[in-house]
């Protein structure tokens, strides 16, 4: 069935199929609706799962924290100052494992103070342990939501769900709501293998020491790093794991299939812009300008952040001329954070594109098709180099 | 409650095993011991980093035999009702989610968090262990330190402000029961754990917890001073049940009778070095004007 509705409401669905037992989350623009939605779906009893009002973001994610360790499927949301608010939890979650997924409505941080769209809040928290996906129109938000808590799940990692502030969370598209049953298919109930329980009581989230223990039976438990290596290469497992969840997905429901590069005329480009966000449906309209003009263009969104899906990048862009990658955050006093990762991803390939970097869109600055359209006939010549800095799109000064 | 608590009916079981990590004479290892009895096995435990955190043991061995869930700092009360949450999700009601945090984890870092806890009514026991400093990082002053006591961020003239009533923060929250109690008393403690298991919503404790360590004293006089904190009027023992206050225990039997000087509290511990007589003289008759109080209720005890 095909609903007409906003991209906030659209995610309040996808954890409403989730069939997500716990919901705690605190107010934030542009996130409200999300929860305004959630808080209505169970208030109404169209929804069974316990609405937790929070007083603050940090706590909402302790309650999802501590229901997870319970042993419930959980969900909150937020943006901006409370994903920041939420930062030594969302490391807390990662280290204790646990697979809950968030829905992060993009927005600039303060101060000075904006409500408006860029990517700075969930790009700062990249080292998390959080597996970052971002999705580009409401359909995927709706999807990725309800793949991400089968990847969290699966992995036992938790898993955010990243789509633009105002953009995309307070317009309105027609999307297709999948069916209840297909998606009870598609995603089995949640089973953790331990939780709280004084049948079986375990302490959970102890001291560890720098070496490793014997635990009472003498066995030999792992210590701090071996936990931390543990995430780290499940992190990257995860890469194989969402492209079966991906392929399994379009089998099921005959959308995406893309698992890590959503590719738009990237075939026979020489130059691809690369993106994250609803930024990559916007570039489709400057692509197709640019191929009347000549200029053998693509761009590619990507759909995933963390882990970092950098053979995927390098396989697909290491044959082409160049690469200009557009961004609406910033590692301050150096580049752009993904411009930096696609360099690293390529840096093995023997004959590898140039990249350049814009940034762009901070605080929801407007981001017009013409200033993306002289930045790519700049970028698009044979006689490009990869650059060290980054440039910047509207800037007024 | 129906037959008199004693030693001799509490019940045998254990659930914090012998050999933890706690240093000797602390008063937690005694609370966390009586309490947890009364509370039974069917628990789950939520506990903030402190000592109590040290304590538990080092992963991954466990000196405590109940479920525990450590989580971040400020985060104790939210993270309590994220476990009522799930079990309220899986239809897990009767099992008791009681919360354990230390003065700082309750009265500074954690009480926004407990705060919002209690004003929706969550259904958990909030236990403050109160030893009156950051005892597990290494005696900071927190909100509970008493006036002119020594820590080491008040090091040479004392902590300049008063200790704040963390038990009359959770009355104003309206909650059904509240009481304080001491290791000194445990028979007192015992029962009060007991009965707040019969209520439902949000139920404090705060309990008054020497320290050998941070109040500079001998460990094997951790219960002699937790005694004389009570029988000096300073530290006193009660309950407010549906907002009606009530002294308990021994501090019931002190009403009417003629209070220990605060002065013989004091001479006691390493951390009251700093008090001059005229502090003294102050506080004896702030304990003073407090216990008059008491004396002149319609029902104090």
């Amino acid at each position: 069935m095909y609903i007409i509705e906003s991209g906030n409401v659209a995610a309040a669905f996808g954890v409403k199929l989730a069939e997500t037992a716990v919901i705690a989350a605190y107010p934030i623009t542009p996130q409200t609706p999300v929860t305004e939605k959630l808080s209505e779906l169970v208030d109404s009893g169209e929804m069974n799962a316990q609405y937790i009002p929070v007083e603050s973001e940090h706590s909402a994610l302790a309650v999802c924290i501590a229901a997870s360790s319970t042993g419930s499927r959980t969900f909150t949301a937020t943006s901006a100052n409370g994903l920041l608010y939420m930062a030594e939890q969302l490391h807390w979650a990662a280290g204790a494992r646990l697979p809950i997924v968030m829905c992060v409505v993009n927005r600039g941080i303060g101060a000075p103070w904006t409500v408006w769209n860029d990517h700075q809040d969930s790009i700062s928290q990249r080292d998390a342990g959080w597996i970052q996906l971002y999705a580009c129109d409401h359909q995927q938000i709706i999807d990725t939501v309800i793949k991400a808590y089968r990847l969290a799940e699966t992995v036992s990692i938790p898993v955010m769900v990243c789509y633009d502030g105002y953009i995309l969370s307070h317009t309105y598209m027609p999307f297709e709501l999948p069916d209840v049953d297909t998606v009870r298919k598609f995603l089995p109930p949640y089973a953790p293998e331990y939780f709280l329980d004084p049948a079986c009581p375990k302490n959970l989230n102890t001291v560890t020491l720098p070496d490793i223990r014997p635990d009472v039976r003498g066995d030999t438990a792992p210590g701090y790093m071996e936990i931390r290596h543990n995430l780290h290469t499940d992190m990257r497992r995860s890469l194989d794991v969402i492209i079966d969840i991906e392929k399994e997905f379009y089998d099921t429901f005959g959308r995406g299939g893309h698992p890590f590069i959503e590719p738009y005329r990237v075939n026979d480009a020489d130059y691809v812009a690369v993106c994250m966000g609803s930024l990559s449906y916007h570039l489709r309209d400057v692509i197709d300008k640019l191929r009347n003009e000549g200029i053998a263009v693509g761009v590619a969104g990507l759909r995933v952040y963390r882990p970092f899906p950098d053979k995927a990048i390098a396989d697909a862009f290491s044959h082409k001329k160049g690469l200009i990658v557009f961004e609406k955050a910033l590692s301050y006093g150096n580049q752009g954070a993904l411009f930096a990762d696609i360099k690293a991803a390529l840096y093995a390939k023997t004959d590898r594109p140039f990249v350049r970097n814009y940034i762009l869109g901070l605080g929801g600055r407007e981001i017009k098709t013409c200033e993306l359209a002289d930045a790519l006939r700049d970028s698009c010549k044979p006689s490009s180099a990869t650059t060290d800095r980054p440039e910047w799109i509207g800037l007024k000064m | 409650m129906t037959a008199k608590t004693t030693v001799l009916n509490l019940t045998e079981e254990e659930f914090v095993h012998p050999g933890n990590r706690a240093c000797s004479g602390c008063g937690l290892s005694i609370i966390y011991r009586i309490a947890l009895k009364a509370l039974g096995r069917d628990t789950i435990l939520v506990v903030p980093p402190s000592c109590l955190t040290v304590l538990q043991g080092l992963y991954p061995i466990a000196a405590t035999q109940l479920p525990c869930l450590n989580v971040t700092f400020a985060s104790t009360a939210a993270a309590a009702t994220g476990v009522l949450g799930a079990l309220r999700a899986q239809g897990r009601e009767k099992t008791t989610v009681a919360a354990w945090a230390g003065d700082g984890g309750t009265s500074d870092i954690g009480l926004q968090a407990l705060s919002g806890a209690c004003e929706r009514g969550e259904n958990f026991i909030f236990f403050c262990y109160d030893n009156e400093a950051y005892m597990n990082t290494g005696v900071q002053r927190s909100g509970t330190t008493p006036r002119h006591v020594l820590t080491t961020t008040t090091p040479i003239t004392g902590k300049p402000q008063k200790k704040k009533d963390v038990p009359a923060i959770m009355a104003a929250h309206g909650l059904d029961y509240i009481a304080t109690a001491s290791p000194s008393y445990p028979i007192d403690l015992y029962d009060k754990a007991k009965k707040a298991k019969t209520f439902t919503g949000p139920r404090y404790l705060h309990i008054h917890t020497p320290c050998p360590a941070g109040w500079g004293f001998s460990p094997e006089l951790s219960v002699k001073i937790g005694r004389i904190a009570v029988e000096t009027g300073l530290f006193d023992l009660y309950e407010i049940e549906n907002g009606h206050f009530r002294l308990t225990g021994q501090s019931a039997k002190m009403l009417g009778k003629k209070r220990v000087p605060v002065k013989t509290y004091f001479k006691t511990q390493t951390r009251f070095k700093a008090l001059t007589d005229a502090h003294i003289e102050e506080i004896q008759q702030e304990v003073d004007e407090k216990w008059e109080k008491y004396e002149n209720a319609d029902h104090p005890s």
